[in-house]
């Protein structure tokens, strides 16, 4: 079966674009970390590409407040050819700083302010996927993974809206680690290609990974995400 | 303001920031505080047309979460950095407007406080002063504050200044050292001043300063160089040099490289390296707990990039004054402990995290010793293909410099380091202080990684900055270059100034002019800022220039060798080893809860939980663990995700000890740090330690003697577990002279960090206890050892010594770790503060699991429980295991007793809950 080319964007500041890039990999993608700077000196990169990711960490050390430099420069370089991308239906993920990003450049509902503890928090939680219209968390198991940041806390106006709609992806379950509204950990836009979450799936692609796995097998790999924004990706 | 225009953004609902400014006061004594609502200012040094302040807006305020206006606030507090500090946030606004299209203006940051309470205009400004502005690098006013903008136009003053030293006396020399901030003695300034009668002119203000920060303790470990005999005329090999003889003698056949260049250097598998090194950044730490602990992370990372490997964790060891300190007995001058940890632990959170690198391992230490001296070690690994070593700067080649722009930040930050600290060194030493940007040292991390094969040599800007930089690469070959080519933070810097500033995120290469297109090409594509000053030139002199001005030129040889050996004296302490008194304790179980409850025992989890830890995926073993993952791991380990095998990390660290009894703190903590990385599963023959002194004024007889003490206590316990100290950094001057007069060192303070390679990652051992009806053994005896111990911090021990080093401890942990890789062992954790009863009770709240001993270790209940001898484990194993494992690891061994799904702890003299020991041990935790 083809091995679909997802772009993994990292903007000055990005950090878990190679964490990303392996967990594609595992996944079936084959993944090309792409420099912001070359996606605005080229934005046709972008057409070459079956999958987008948007990838955590701090771009532009989140000096204006996370992810919206980087959300600028997006909107103001390659605003068409985003949303191009997502219009021909092609799976987008921003993960942490990309949610941030994502969020901040219209594609994705809502807004992530600080955490209500108001500081920088990396632990590892529980995520259910509910009935939605994103293709990322279709029929997922429970997920495990870390969270690892400082600006989580989802806000929107409406969120019961939101959750009719079909448009919240990923809940926390057990602890709802930052103060988002609903226990909501991620969302996808309307049409359920585009997908933002605040945890790192990335980060639990293999056994080992798991904090408890000296206690025995535990569940809740985060590569089952992976796999199904690649199976789409396929599919197209 | 005079002109321009600000905007001050504030949240929607409380400011994260409100509730800790708060308790902080409280903690000043200020308990009238009530609120302290905080916003964030931008300055703009224009004034703009409406649609611009309308397009600002948009850009800078997400409605969503915050509120904002134009008005100029008639009341509260504002503060706004220093000319000259460094303002990220500023320049990302820049940024931002030029993205969008707006007009370049000059932009400053602030912030504006609002204060409730009913207070004095004396207590208003008290907490202006002491709580929201730290003036070593921010201005406070009554609101509103005139910003600083930078001032484009100012110009450099290209002048060099000689001073006269050929013909000072003695007393002259040394009021110039004082004078200039020098930090050196009487025998170094009249080196420097018979150099210069032989060259036959004055130094420049620029060599002297080079001289000061080449010949500073803290970058040419006089203390650890030097010639040390004992009041009886004996005379002790230089510690530095018993340090490399004692790798030596060992001659570990994985230690590629040690004590030479920035890390030590280490081979566990064919055809990759890794590289390790801790750094201290004490005195920063002490006035700007933020930027100083900041840029020690940043630091420590770059000597690790300075021995050209990709840098992949970070650890960190902090040792600060009791947080509850009465605010009335605080030092003159000195930081509130609860503002130094808060600030520090910020700032190492913040290099970390943003850089992208794991913190894996560390310690977090509490003691009045502390007080005006908290100490900061910030350690780093790195990793890198098996490449042919690095020939050395040739006679051609280019001075490239590449990464962060030259300021006035932390000018004569090595020099300063070196002296004693007293109550006005906040205000002194202000440029000392540098400011850290992770995100560019990033950049040049992912720069450095394509550009192997482009250098010749590499070294990092550290203290001392270009001076000891190039300095350094151009021992023996000389170097030419011209300051005034580096890029600028700002304009104004004098020549002196560029070469000496401790600007971060600064890299230093040589590169064949053949190779320079292509490297200048890798920065390009990074956005790294790249520049070449110069050449070395194979004359082996030390060229400087300003443009056409040359404003140092010094033999290399001089600069690097001509220092005189200095002469000291120790006084060697004479620690109690004879016969002990047996300790007596009425209530065990209270004894044990008030020791899980202890901030030195107690839980970090609201530290750790600050730093990622799981970046790069390649953490296999935590710091936290366990079935809700909140209890402490001896040591964690690191495996890439593509590798069958890692390496773990351990710390051992007891300055108790050290004030009892150096030598055996020494090779206690070795044995600690040792125990650490064998509980988890690493191999005890394939051990490297790092060592971190961080101590008082040597010049101290009794001082010099405890150092002279701690190294052969190292130097035995190294040879001993055959395991050779890779690299190591000493701090001294840890002091503080009060305005009382009275001189405040800290506690001896010995950081071991031990690095080791675990054969199999996915065999490791956690020390939660994994299932009830196992069997738990301890592994080793403890003996009646109490100076030091925890114990002795709640009860009195009468006549104590600090514990012994074990005979065949080596054997036993080799022996042990042979039954941990079988893979049968269900959990393993080491023994080390609060002794046998903490270990037990720290495994059974990992676990949520009760245990019940029956025998214990120790005829004497209190010594059984809570003496810290070495050489312990404790282990859970399946009871059908129990004769395997007592044959394979052999004694001495004791059982204790079995785990229990009771919820209950019990044992001779003991009797709680797992309830209990989780309340006590999580209680700071969950405040």
């Amino acid at each position: 079966m083809s091995s679909p080319t997802a772009v993994v964007l990292a903007a000055p500041g990005t950090n878990r674009d190679t964490d990303v890039s392996f967990a594609l990999e595992l996944a079936g993608a084959t993944p090309r970390i792409v420099l912001l700077t070359e996606l605005l000196a080229d934005p046709t990169v972008l057409q070459h590409a079956q999958m987008l990711v948007v990838a955590g960490g701090f771009s532009y050390a989140d000096a204006l407040g996370a992810g919206r430099m980087w959300s600028l420069e997006l909107s103001h370089g390659v605003g068409d050819a985003l949303t191009g991308f997502v219009a021909a239906g092609k799976p987008v993920i921003g993960i942490c700083n990309g949610f941030q990003v994502l969020t901040r450049t219209g594609l994705l509902p809502g807004s992530l302010g600080h955490n209500q503890s108001g500081h920088f928090q990396c632990e590892w939680v529980r995520l259910e996927a509910p009935q939605s219209r994103c293709i990322w968390t279709d029929g997922l198991d429970p997920i495990e993974c870390p969270i690892a940041h400082g600006e989580g806390r989802y806000v929107h106006p409406d969120v019961a809206a939101l959750s009719a709609n079909g448009q919240v992806a990923l809940r926390y379950t057990g602890t709802n680690p930052n103060g988002s509204l609903d226990d909501i950990a991620g969302v996808c836009d309307d049409s359920g290609v585009v997908l933002g979450l605040m945890p790192h799936p990335e980060n639990h692609v293999l056994a080992r990974q798991h904090p408890r796995r000296a206690r025995g097998p535990q569940p809740g790999l985060g590569l089952q995400l992976f796999e199904r924004g690649v199976r789409h990706a396929r599919e197209m | 303001m005079a002109s321009g225009v600000r905007l001050t953004i504030r949240s929607k609902g409380a400011d994260p920031r409100s509730g800790g400014l708060v308790a902080d006061a409280h903690a000043l004594g200020l308990h009238a505080v009530t609120a302290i609502d905080v916003a964030d200012v931008v300055f703009f040094a224009d004034d703009l047309p409406q649609d611009h302040l309308a397009e600002l807006e948009a850009v800078l305020v997400d409605p969503a979460l915050q509120t904002s206006t134009w008005d100029v606030p008639s009341d509260g507090i504002e503060t706004a950095l220093l000319p000259g500090v460094t303002d990220p946030a500023a320049a990302a606004i820049q940024l931002a407007m030029a993205t969008v299209g707006l007009p370049h203006v000059e932009v400053a940051t602030g912030r504006l406080f609002q204060i409730s309470g009913d207070l004095s205009a004396a207590e208003h400004a008290a907490i202006a002063r002491r709580l929201l502005a730290n003036q070593v690098i921010e201005r406070w006013a009554e609101a509103p504050i005139e910003p600083h903008f930078i001032d484009a136009a100012a110009t450099a003053d290209r002048t060099v200044d000689h001073v006269a030293v050929t013909t000072l006396t003695e007393d002259e020399l040394q009021a110039l050292s004082r004078e200039r901030g020098l930090s050196l003695d009487l025998a170094e300034l009249q080196a420097i001043a018979t150099h210069y009668r032989g060259v036959g002119r004055e130094p420049t203000d620029v060599e002297l300063e080079t001289l000061a920060q080449t010949w500073s303790e803290h970058c040419s470990h006089k203390t650890f160089r030097a010639r040390i005999t004992t009041p009886d005329g004996s005379e002790i090999t230089p510690l530095l040099k018993q340090l490399r003889n004692c790798t030596d003698r060992i001659d570990a056949p994985f230690v590629v490289s040690s004590f030479v260049g920035n890390a030590g250097i280490v081979r566990y598998s064919p055809g990759v390296t890794l590289a390790v090194k801790a750094e201290t950044h004490n005195h920063p730490s002490a006035i700007e707990p933020f930027g100083g602990s900041n840029t020690g992370v940043g630091g420590v990372i770059r000597d690790v990039m300075g021995a050209a490997h990709h840098p992949i964790a970070v650890t960190d060891i902090l040792c600060f004054g009791p947080t509850d300190l009465p605010a009335d007995q605080l030092p003159e001058g000195v930081l509130h402990p609860r503002l130094i940890e808060s600030g520090v632990i910020a700032g190492v959170a913040d290099y970390g995290n943003k850089i992208g690198l794991p913190n894996v391992a560390g310690a977090v230490l509490y003691d009045p010793g502390y007080i005006a001296n908290p100490l900061v070690y910030a350690g780093c690994i790195g990793i890198a293909a098996d490449a042919p070593e690095l020939p050395g700067p040739q006679p051609g080649d280019l001075v490239v410099v590449i990464g962060g722009r030259t300021g006035r930040d932390g000018l004569r930050g090595a020099t300063f380091s070196s002296a004693t600290m007293d109550a006005t060194t906040g205000d002194v030493a202000g440029a000392s202080v540098q400011i850290g940007d992770p995100i560019v040292e990033k950049l040049v991390i992912d720069a450095m990684a394509e550009c192997h094969g482009l250098y010749t040599a590499v070294t990092d800007c550290g203290a001392g900055g270009l001076s000891s930089a190039v300095g350094e690469m151009a021992e023996g070959v000389g170097a030419d270059v011209d300051v005034t080519l580096a890029p600028l933070k700002y304009p104004g810097l004098r020549p002196w100034e560029i070469w000496l500033s401790e600007a971060q995120e600064r890299m230093v290469f040589a590169v064949p002019p053949d190779r320079w297109a292509a490297m200048q090409a890798v920065c390009a594509r990074h956005g790294v800022e790249v520049v070449s000053l110069g050449t070395f030139t194979g004359d082996g002199l030390l060229r400087v220039r300003a443009g056409d001005l040359t404003v140092l030129e010094l033999d290399t040889h001089f600069l690097h060798d001509g220092r005189p050996q200095r002469s000291m004296t120790a006084a060697l302490p004479a620690p109690h080893r004879g016969s002990v008194d047996t300790p007596e304790c009425d209530d065990a179980t209270a004894t044990l809860l008030a020791l899980l409850a202890h901030p030195n025992i107690a839980s970090k989890e609201r530290v750790v939980r600050r730093y990622d830890h799981e970046i790069r995926g390649a953490t296999a073993v935590r710091p936290l663990v366990g079935l809700h993952h909140d209890g402490h791991a001896d040591g964690v380990v690191l495996a890439e995700p593509t590798d069958t095998h890692g390496f773990a990390v351990g710390i051992g660290v007891n300055p108790w000890f050290g004030l009892a009894d150096p030598e055996r703190m020494a090779h206690a903590v070795i044995d600690e740090a040792i125990r650490n990385v064998v509980a988890v599963g690493a191999d005890p023959d394939k051990v490297v330690l790092l060592d971190n002194f961080s101590w008082g004024d040597p010049r101290r007889e009794t001082t010099l003697g405890e150092l002279v003490m701690a190294v052969q206590g190292c130097c035995d316990a190294a040879e001993h577990h055959v395991a050779p100290f890779v690299s190591g950094k000493d701090s001294l001057n840890n002091e503080y002279l009060g305005s009382d007069g009275q001189r405040h060192a800290v506690p001896p303070t010995l950081v071991i960090t031990a690095m080791a390679h675990v054969p199999d990652a996915d065999v490791v051992v956690t020390p939660d206890l994994k299932q009830a009806g196992s069997v738990l053994v301890q592994v080793g005896d403890t003996a009646v050892e109490f100076a030091g111990s925890h114990f002795a911090k709640l009860h009195p021990v009468g006549t104590a010594v600090v514990p012994a080093p074990v005979e065949g401890a080596h054997d036993r942990y080799r022996r042990l770790h042979a039954a941990l890789a079988s893979g049968r062992v269900l959990a393993c954790h080491d023994l080390s503060e609060g002794g046998l009863a903490v270990a037990v009770a720290e495994m059974a709240i990992g676990g949520r699991l009760g245990v019940h001993l029956r025998t214990l270790p120790h005829p004497d209940v209190t010594t059984a429980w809570f003496s810290e001898s070495n050489g312990r484990f404790v282990v859970e194993l399946r009871p059908d295991d129990v004769p395997w494992f007592t044959e394979l690891v052999g004694g001495p061994f004791h059982v204790l007793g079995d785990t229990t799904a009771l919820g209950t702890f019990e044992g001779p003299g003991i009797a709680t809950s797992v309830d209990e020991l989780v309340a006590a041990f999580r209680q700071e935790a969950t405040r």
